[in-house]
């Protein structure tokens, strides 16, 4: 089965059988990178753009090693390197892209909504890899995945996130993706940092970390961006941060004792983390790195089967 | 000499309340009878005006005809072509030209130009600040002898109260109101769309209530203090509504302006990052738009303006943080008054007749806005019945930015009467489906 979409933009529209279906695709992907040549000729002839507006070296990384697996012809373009710099719009660069003869566009930009703007104007398949603060939906189907790895469900878990949930795509996509699939999910952070109407969605809104990480069998920690602290005052200082909402491992106790730790990377140990904290075993960092690669995979995979079917 | 009889058609008269069907006949430009079974004199034009009701001469407050500066959106030309489209005899041209309208020759030259025209008439409004920045007053006394009908900075918050309060002194002595764009900056920056739900889920920055809020506030309380009249453009809150009908109860000069996308779409209408949808002030929410009819039927909102704000398509085909602000509004601004607000029993006839022609021209110090013997002979006439769809590609505007494309609406403007001429833009009720 493949996915009946043609663009993979935000777990927001996806259904939860959709999310499903892309983690038992991711399953079987993660076989072939446990492998000893981890190459599959799925995808040989067609040429996936991976269309980088922000730098990014995981995600970029990730994407391009995904499709060179499934043996598709890569190209990847960065911003500083791209038409951009001439002045040249998002829209004149899908239809570039588009001529050049791409299959499938990996986007990541800064703006929400950059990703459904460019698979309005392009016939290819277009992935968002993440746009302004809106989703990162890849991000959140690794999470997904890692999560559904170590405790075999999503259903019923009480999922914890913390820190910019305003600003964070990665706390969007994973609102979106655990509540479709049955998790309660809890945001925690400070007030200036918590955007409105979360409530609307279902999430359980936290100023408090003791009180969010109770019980919480997954605990996500998300980056925090310093230069939040200059552009506008949200925040008194990294200090205070670090004092109110760092994960350390006596708050961590506050969990289930074996509550996963995550955080989309990369860290700022000692701020939004302990680095005691981050290296636990149950501490799964480094292993959503890999399945995101697996996850990558299956998307681009089901995206393309799409025609075939 | 020329003489047009309109026959048979259903006049409104917003000053008396009266609704009645009769004859009406224009002779040099003014209206010279009013009755039933009137005879045309030789050489009279008649119009059937049968299923018509006739309004005086509605007047668009607030609109943005780019001209001089950015004549790729819109031109003096395309925009007043596009007012008589919508039923529109007149307009206020904003000043947030290139070179702003901050001075006599500016505000000159957008007047002549529309005289040039010769269709609906174009008022400058002169800019309250020198280049619309908010730090030295601009030549107020001269813009207002060069045609200038009222005064803002539209687009722009003047920020500094001292400044706002002198402009305020000074547009009282001219008799001219003061028409403020209220909009607190500090709260709005990099925001997109109004702050709520559906910013969050979108990842979209916010624009607040509050913004608008406290700035109405603030004016308010300047509007009593220097005695100006405060005109509050393009409101759009339900507490800026409250802030103003509180104002008015206390008899201050303070008057209200919404716009037809304010009291028809809420902030969902931006879902799918729709650029057309995007605003300033923004969507806002169901509990807004409320709020807004109810004061549009209570008076507390007492004119219907467009903010035309038309811009070029490649303008608005960019991602959704990138484009501008701005929806073109002058030729779905009359059937969004009936579809949305006279058949949905929000206003009747003359409320809604009053919205659009006479308390526009109060506010402009215009004459008109009656009809009665003697009164200058500018009019709409209005298919309350006639559906269309809108279609943007057949706009007179060079600005097909809407969101109401595709969206059938009932009520369509079919012609007005502007300088002694009668100007039909839809086929009559009688003429079945031929179209001009």
């Amino acid at each position: 089965m493949a996915l009946r979409r043609k663009d993979l933009l935000g777990l927001a529209d996806l259904s939860p059988e959709e999310i499903e279906h892309l983690l038992e695709q991711a399953e079987a992907m993660r076989e072939v990178l446990e492998r000893e040549i981890k190459k599959v000729p799925a995808l040989r002839g067609r040429v996936v753009v991976n269309l980088f507006y922000e730098p990014s070296t995981r995600t970029r990384f990730s994407f391009e090693l995904a499709a060179k697996y499934l043996s598709a012809e890569t190209v990847s373009v960065a911003a500083a390197t791209a038409s951009v710099v001439k002045g040249e719009g998002l829209l004149d660069t899908a239809r570039t892209v588009e001529a050049l003869g791409a299959d499938v566009v990996v986007l990541r930009h800064p703006s929400a909504g950059a990703a459904a703007f460019l698979a309005r104007h392009v016939k290819a398949a277009v992935i968002n890899a993440g746009d302004g603060m809106h989703e990162h939906p890849t991000q959140a189907l690794l999470d997904l995945f890692t999560v559904k790895r170590h405790k075999g469900r999503i259903e019923g878990l009480t999922v914890t996130i913390v820190g910019d949930i305003l600003h964070s795509r990665v706390a969007r996509s994973n609102i979106w993706g655990f509540s479709k699939l049955g998790a309660r999910v809890r945001v925690c952070g400070p007030a200036t940092l918590i955007p409105p109407g979360l409530e609307e969605l279902g999430v359980g809104v936290y100023y408090r970390l003791e009180e969010a990480l109770e019980g919480a069998d997954v605990v996500y920690i998300l980056r925090l961006q310093r230069e939040r602290f200059s552009e506008q005052t949200f925040l008194p200082g990294p200090e205070e941060y670090a004092r109110l909402y760092g994960l350390n491992r006596e708050r961590l106790q506050l969990a289930q004792p074996d509550a996963l730790v995550m955080h989309p990377g990369p860290m700022n140990r000692g701020l939004e983390i302990a680095a005691e904290v981050a290296e636990l075993d149950r501490a799964v960092i480094e292993e959503q790195v890999t399945n995101g690669v697996a996850v990558r995979m299956a998307c681009l995979y089901l995206l393309m089967r799409r025609g075939e079917v | 000499m020329k003489r047009i009889l309109f026959k048979s058609g259903t006049l409104v008269d917003p000053s008396s309340g009266r609704v009645w069907q009769a004859d009406l006949l224009v002779e040099e430009g003014r209206i010279k009878a009013i009755d039933s079974g009137l005879v045309p004199p030789r050489g009279t034009e008649v119009v059937n005006a049968g299923g018509c009701l006739i309004f005086p001469g509605c007047v668009d407050v607030h609109v943005h005809l780019r001209e001089p500066g950015f004549e790729h959106k819109e031109t003096i030309a395309t925009g007043v072509r596009a007012a008589v489209r919508g039923g529109f005899v007149a307009v206020a041209a904003m000043p947030n030209t290139r070179p702003v309208a901050d001075s006599a020759a500016v505000v000159g030259y957008v007047r002549a130009r529309g005289e040039e025209e010769g269709l609906a008439q174009v008022f400058p409004v002169g800019a309250l600040s020198r280049g619309s920045e908010g730090k030295e007053m601009a030549p107020l006394g001269e813009m207002r002898q060069a045609g200038a009908v009222a005064f803002s900075d539209d687009g722009r918050w003047l920020a500094d109260a001292q400044l706002m309060r002198r402009v305020m002194e000074y547009a009282r002595m001219l008799k001219a109101p003061v028409i403020s764009h209220c909009e607190e900056p500090a709260l709005t920056k990099g925001g997109v769309m109004n702050e709520g739900i559906t910013a969050t889920v979108l990842g979209l920055r916010g624009m607040p209530a509050a913004a608008e809020e406290i700035a109405v506030a603030r004016d308010i309380i300047l509007a009593e203090f220097t005695g100006c009249h405060l005109h509050v453009a393009h409101i759009s809150t339900a507490g800026a509504v409250r802030l103003v009908r509180e104002a008015r109860s206390r008899g201050l000069k303070v008057t209200a302006e919404v716009t037809p996308h304010h009291f028809t779409l809420t902030e969902e209408a931006v879902q799918g990052y729709n650029t057309n949808a995007k605003v300033n002030p923004p969507l806002r929410t169901r509990a807004d738009v409320e709020a807004l009819r109810e004061a549009l039927a209570d008076g507390t909102i007492d004119i219907i303006a467009t903010d035309h704000a038309p811009h070029a398509r490649e303008e608005k085909e960019v991602e959704f943080d990138q484009a501008p602000f701005g929806i073109s509004g002058l030729e779905t601004a009359i059937a969004l008054v009936f579809t949305e607000l006279v058949h949905k029993g929000v206003l009747d006839l003359p409320q809604a007749a009053a919205k659009l022609s006479l308390n526009p021209r109060r506010l402009l110090g215009l004459p008109g806005g009656v009809l009665a013997e003697g009164e200058p002979a500018e009019l709409t006439l209005i298919d309350p019945e006639r559906e269309e769809e809108v279609d943007p590609a057949t706009f007179a505007s060079k600005g097909r930015n809407t969101p109401f494309a595709g969206w059938r609406l009932k009520g369509w403007p079919v012609g007005v009467v502007v300088r002694g001429k009668w100007i039909p833009v839809r086929p009559l009720p009688g003429e079945g489906l031929r179209e001009i």
